[in-house]
């Protein structure tokens, strides 16, 4: 993996930054990754410092080998009232993931389930180990998913799948999560942060403006109509001929030499 | 191995770095029962779990390997509380039979005699099968109405080709300890009497082996019969990439140029 910055230690999220790539690893083993209060804080808070960290490109989000998350910390809000739950921020947290302005690529093996499911599918890109299980199993605890999970499934699998998988909180494996395009692809489970880092860097190394557009333009194309979409993308296509990256890259083209980015 | 009038169906040796599980009820040519079942896939999945045991040997007591389900076992658990055979495979053969080919460590089936039915698939299941010369394969499953189970389907065609599995399943012939050498249904025959010694011989020699090797090996070659060549032969470069950074790799290849014998410690 070659030599890395570690940020923090300390905690429930271990930061460290690979180049231009960032990595947070869930450091929760004992719970299986639960994505618990404290956890989360610590999760919003590395997002911030990457965010702000020009010299960060893209972002890997890793649980261990044995457990991507299995869910959300069950403990902590076995009692609370709905009220009680309204007046939480906890599930805004997904949204700062699959807000978040730089690439995002989930490392996942082992557990993927409920939360954890819904973190994975929050990021950009995902990478799963051979030993990824993919679940939403809120309905047999007499909740739905919280965080996403019918939203993002439904658009990803199609709502046949979408529903199977929250109706009767079916796992998916890995092999059968890359055949439903639920990841982008399966490494062995030894590889599979060293294969989502690679692909991190394989980002990090395009042109940041464009990368910034070209997310934006997908995103924004997941919510809107075709002419909408095909208008947004437009704008941002123009917009990317006042930058030196635009000029620097097609003139290196044009040379058939390697174009030098700076981000401007 | 009696104490009183208990005998256990299912004996569970563990000697150096060696799981010998031995069927134990040779009067009934080691039917299996839902204990034994049971039995059989928690010591193998110690056998995965523990850093000390670097392969298991799969035999029988007595003149048969396994006769295949016990059928007097089955009826009276179905009374008790009535299960479709469906449910009783998803349940109990199909996760043995699983945990057989994806656990990462060599299983050796040891055949002293006849294994029919499920029987059969548990041997088919292991990675290297010594055999007896008296031994048997038996694919009854025709005569009672019923598919062959077990991953029997799976199994069959690949060792055999289609022709010769659907022969043998729909005619429910023996296949001899011969043809199932012949076939490459089984690594090599024995005598009754050195079937064990066999089969110990070849456990040495397995957990000598460098056994990151020995375990990625086996993931690759299951992988194998789903995936094309260009598939299969990136999943080799991807595993070589795991496995060209372990001490044992370096030291197999100083061993080599030092003309010594290596030291594998299994990183």
């Amino acid at each position: 993996m070659g030599g890395f910055e570690l940020i923090t230690a300390q905690s429930l999220i271990v930061s460290e930054k690979h180049g231009a790539v960032g990595v947070l690893r869930m450091n929760r083993p004992e719970a299986l990754n639960a994505l618990s209060h404290p956890l989360m804080d610590r999760m919003e808070e590395a997002l911030k410092n990457f965010e702000a960290d020009s010299a960060i490109c893209a972002v890997v989000i890793a649980g261990s080998e044995r457990a991507f998350a299995a869910g959300a910390d069950i403990s902590e809000m076995q009692g609370k009232t709905s009220a009680e739950m309204r007046a939480d921020s906890h599930l805004s947290r997904w949204d700062k993931v699959s807000n978040f302005p730089k690439p995002t690529i989930a490392a996942i093996s082992g557990y993927a389930l409920g939360g954890g499911c819904e973190l994975a599918l929050a990021c950009d890109l995902r990478v799963a180990s051979e030993t990824a299980v993919f679940g939403q199993p809120e309905i047999s605890i007499g909740v739905i998913p919280g965080a996403g999970g019918t939203v993002r499934l439904s658009r990803l699998l199609g709502r046949a799948l979408a529903l199977e998988m929250v109706l009767t909180g079916r796992r998916i494996s890995a092999d059968e999560a890359l055949s439903l395009g639920l990841v982008n692809r399966v490494v062995p489970v030894e590889l599979f942060l060293d294969e989502a880092i690679k692909l991190a860097h394989q980002i990090a190394a395009m042109p940041p403006l464009a990368v910034a557009a070209a997310k934006k333009s997908t995103l924004h194309a997941m919510d809107s109509s075709l002419e909408d979409s095909l208008n947004f993308e437009r704008n941002l296509f123009y917009d990317l001929f006042d930058t030196e990256d635009q000029k620097e890259g097609m003139r290196a083209f044009i040379q058939k030499r390697r174009p030098n980015f700076v981000g401007k | 191995m009696t104490e009183g009038i208990q005998i256990k169906p299912l004996l569970v040796e563990i000697d150096g770095a060696v799981m010998t599980l031995t069927l134990n009820r040779p009067d009934v040519l080691n039917a299996l029962t839902l204990e034994m079942m049971k039995g059989l896939l928690e010591s193998l999945k110690k056998a995965e779990k523990d850093k000390n045991i670097g392969c298991v040997i799969l035999t029988a007591a007595g003149r048969a390997f396994c006769a295949g389900a016990d059928l007097g076992d089955l009826k009276k658990r179905q009374e008790e509380a009535p299960f479709s055979l469906g449910d009783e495979l998803r349940r109990h053969f199909n996760p043995l039979i699983l945990q057989i080919r994806r656990m990462e460590k060599p299983v050796i089936g040891a055949v002293n005699g006849l294994a029919a039915g499920a029987g059969a698939s548990l041997i088919l299941s292991t990675d290297i099968k010594i055999a007896s010369r008296e031994s048997k394969f038996i694919n009854a499953f025709s005569r009672v109405g019923l598919v062959p189970d077990s991953g029997m389907t799976y199994f069959m065609p690949r060792f055999l080709g289609m022709s010769l599995a659907l022969e043998y399943a729909w005619t429910a012939k023996p296949i001899t300890a011969e043809e199932a050498f012949r076939f490459g249904w089984v690594n090599r025959l024995v005598d009754l009497g050195q079937v064990m010694d066999e089969a110990q011989k070849l456990a040495q020699e397995l957990i000598a082996a460098p056994p990151l090797s020995v375990a990625l090996t086996k993931r690759a070659m299951n992988r194998s019969f789903e995936n094309n060549l260009e598939t299969q032969m990136e999943y080799e470069a991807q595993l070589q990439e795991v496995l060209g950074k372990t001490h044992d790799h370096a030291e197999g290849v100083a061993a080599f140029l030092e003309k010594r014998r290596p030291r594998f410690e299994g990183k």
